[in-house]
């Protein structure tokens, strides 16, 4: 196989201006001194994408991804190293860039397919598949202005699969269209894996690597941190999320110490009402399964223990817990109520231990609420949506359920 | 992954940096390799331009048709529009302030047809980059193309005004200098080298330096009364200009040389007889002095449409950020 790809150390800075100087004026004014500093938005990147590989490019916002990708479509110029491209190449960072509102489908097919490179000649061989696969052939001759935006993205992307390109850069826009559409889009990302061409996929989603790729790269703050199988590469991505999100948490928490002593002259958005009267700690998870005890692996055991200080005698209570997905719909939700537990009795310092057999969640960061009351309904303590675990999944399929069907074919 | 085996060996990757850096896609003596670096080949920018000239094609079409969309008379208007110009000037000068210059309309038409397409061509391109910034974030193809579109289509009303020049003349039984038609074709390439070299520079510029714009409208007035569009040059200016040896200062704006070829083949008359007499209003240059200039006008065009080109080359780089 040879390498479709290659990237030899490749930089991007970026200088960022603290305010746009667009005018003589401003510049003259600020003559030298133009408040700025520069960042390197990819530093020292190195890797091949080998031939007939998908590749995913992982990342959180601001990694880098994009602007990686951008440099391999030529769109942005690095400021040091090099991308040797071999092959015809397409990108699909936006689709129908370049659509001009008031001409015809047709006029525009030919305007994007020429701006992605491709001459008259190919396009008029493909002028029909391009209108069938964008099932637009009753509106190719209106203007594009009357065009829903599901019909624009869908002659966006029919160009741009259609022209047959060797290499294909694809931003996350995988997400548009109704679902057909999307089912027609992954087919043909498929179909373009089995005539062993290269595909090059930016994403956040681990679950669209796993479902397609066959190689990752997780890229952070603009350095590959991880190169290689889709394995190893959604275990770091997910490592670096963690890391993050348990630095948010104590940025956050610094923030509310500093307003408290500033006497609320800060207006801040964090819910902190009258003192709890049952004091939560932060929940430990202890997943059955897992190698070395970070993730839950989707299907496993799952132990959440809340420690939790009362000066309360109280004597009975109720617990209630939920589970959140990332963007916090709502997975599963009890108390000790609906399990028929009647009563609890919480002694002055302990823990609440919840136990699951098995969770049968996919890939995700899932958060925890959990909340004490009293039975007549007031909230004693409580702690929401603070603490998370992520599930990782070993297994090729997807969705939000792990289940274990059994596929068969059957005669008749 | 990560440093596996690079077979590519550095004689193809060199090779391939002379034939260009930004090689075309969808021509197949091309389908080999592609280098995106900091350090772009500079004949390789004017191959790749030339390799896209399609799309080139493609962007002028979209204009045009774009323009003339909604508008029942389409490009007739492209046609009409001079030629109620052409009415105005006539009136103006010919009837209430009675010039000496006789079949002054033709006169005027013929330095002002080079003038407009000149003065569209950069008036358009200045914001060519900044309002296609949509594509230039998104699609990698040289953008020399959108400023070169906008003169692709003053070209076109060009050919229009000119054929409403012909028109006149053939009405006013005015005909031109059929001997030295050759001269008009030097100036004519002239013309489009000069103009596509000034359109890719205010191209550039204007993405980082918005006021271009309207420093481009102020510099093209009053650059418009540097030519001897609306004047004549024998008449008002050539005896006091040799007179302070300052002839060679006002030939040195590349405009006024293919000006004077536009009107020297176009017009014809050197010096007619009038009802004032004989009017000197054209030089007394034979065609090789038009030769001669023409060439330096070359050379000065051809140095200016390469700097122009380095110019934007550099700049293009921050195109996608700065936009």
């Amino acid at each position: 196989m040879g390498v479709a790809v290659s990237i030899d150390n490749l930089s991007k800075r970026f200088r960022l201006f603290d305010q746009r100087f667009n005018s003589f004026k401003e510049r003259a004014l600020h003559f030298g001194k133009v408040p700025s500093h520069s960042f390197w938005a990819l530093k020292d990147v190195n890797f091949d994408i080998e031939e007939g590989s998908t590749t995913g490019l992982l990342g959180k916002n601001g990694s880098g991804k994009s602007t990686l990708l951008k440099c391999i479509a030529g769109i942005l110029t690095p400021t040091e190293g090099r991308v040797i491209v071999r092959g015809r190449l397409a990108s699909m960072l936006e689709l129908g860039a370049g659509f001009h509102p008031d001409l015809s489908g047709r006029d525009n097919v030919y305007l994007n397919a020429s701006l992605l490179g491709f001459s008259k000649k190919d396009i008029d061989k493909r002028f029909d598949e391009i209108v069938e696969f964008s099932e637009l052939s009753e509106f190719i001759d209106s203007q594009v202005k009357h065009y829903s935006s599901g019909m624009y993205t869908r002659l966006g992307f029919a160009v741009a699969v259609n022209v047959d390109p060797d290499i294909l850069l694809v931003d996350e826009v995988l997400a548009v269209g109704d679902e057909a559409f999307q089912l027609k889009c992954i087919d043909r990302i498929r179909a373009f894996q089995n005539d062993g061409r290269t595909i090059v996929l930016v994403t956040h989603s681990a679950d669209q690597v796993r479902q397609i790729c066959d190689k990752a790269v997780v890229l952070k703050r603009g350095e590959v941190i991880s190169a290689g199988s889709t394995g190893d590469a959604i275990r770091t991505y997910r490592d670096d999320l963690l890391a993050d999100s348990a630095s948010e948490e104590v940025a956050i928490d610094a923030d509310i110490e500093a307003s408290s002593t500033e006497n609320e002259s800060i207006p801040i958005k964090v819910v902190e009402p009258k003192k709890a009267l049952v004091e939560l700690a932060p929940a430990v998870f202890t997943f059955g399964d897992s190698e070395d005890g970070r993730f839950l692996i989707a299907g496993g055991a799952l132990k959440i223990s809340v420690p939790y200080e009362t000066d309360l005698e109280l004597i009975e209570g109720v617990v209630q817990m939920s589970i959140y997905d990332s963007k916090e719909n709502l997975m599963f939700e009890t108390s000790t109520i609906d399990l028929g537990q009647g009563d609890v009795h919480f002694p002055p310092q302990g823990s609440i231990e919840i136990e699951f057999d098995s969770v049968p969640l996919l890939d995700g960061s899932y958060r925890l609420g959990i909340g004490v009351r009293d039975k007549s309904g007031h909230m004693l303590g409580w702690r929401d949506l603070i603490d998370h675990f992520e599930v990782m999944n070993p297994t090729k399929s997807s969705g939000l359920l792990k289940l274990d069907p059994q596929i068969i074919v059957k005669n008749k | 992954m990560v440093e596996s085996t690079k077979n590519i060996s550095d004689d193809v990757i060199r090779d391939d940096v002379a034939g260009g850096s930004r090689v075309k896609l969808g021509d197949s003596r091309y389908s080999g390799v592609r280098v995106v670096s900091a350090k772009v080949g500079f004949f390789s920018r004017i191959k790749e331009i030339i390799s896209r000239r399609e799309l080139l094609v493609f962007m002028v079409r979209k204009e045009l048709s774009v323009r003339y969309r909604s508008s029942v008379m389409g490009l007739l208007w492209s046609m009409f529009n001079p030629a109620l110009m052409l009415a105005v000037w006539y009136f103006v000068f010919q009837i209430v302030l009675k010039t000496t210059i006789p079949y002054f309309a033709i006169y005027l038409m013929s330095g002002l047809v080079a003038w407009n397409f000149f003065l569209g061509s950069v008036m358009t391109s200045t914001t060519a980059v900044v309002e296609n910034a949509a594509i230039v974030k998104k699609v990698a193809f040289p953008r020399e193309v959108l400023a070169l579109s906008k003169v692709g289509q003053s070209m076109v009303f060009f050919v229009f005004q000119l054929g409403v020049l012909l028109l006149a003349m053939l009405l006013a039984g005015s005909l031109p200098a059929f001997s030295l038609l050759w001269l008009l074709i030097l100036a004519l390439i002239d013309l489009v080298l000069f103009t596509s070299a000034i359109s890719i520079f205010v191209s550039c510029l204007n993405v980082f330096y918005r006021d271009v714009q309207h420093f481009v409208e102020i510099l093209t007035f009053a650059w418009f009364f540097g030519a001897p569009i609306v004047y004549s040059f024998s008449i008002s200016l050539s005896n006091s200009l040799s007179k302070h040896h300052l002839t060679w200062l006002y030939l040195s704006d590349p405009m006024t040389p293919i000006i004077m070829t536009f009107q020297r083949v176009l017009y014809a008359k050197v010096s007619p007889h009038t009802i004032h007499g004989i009017v000197r209003v054209l030089p007394n240059y034979s065609p090789v002095w038009y030769l001669g200039v023409l060439a330096l006008v070359f050379v000065a065009s051809l140095t200016l449409f390469l700097l122009s080109l380095l110019l934007f080359g550099r700049l293009e780089a921050n195109f996608a950020e700065e936009l």
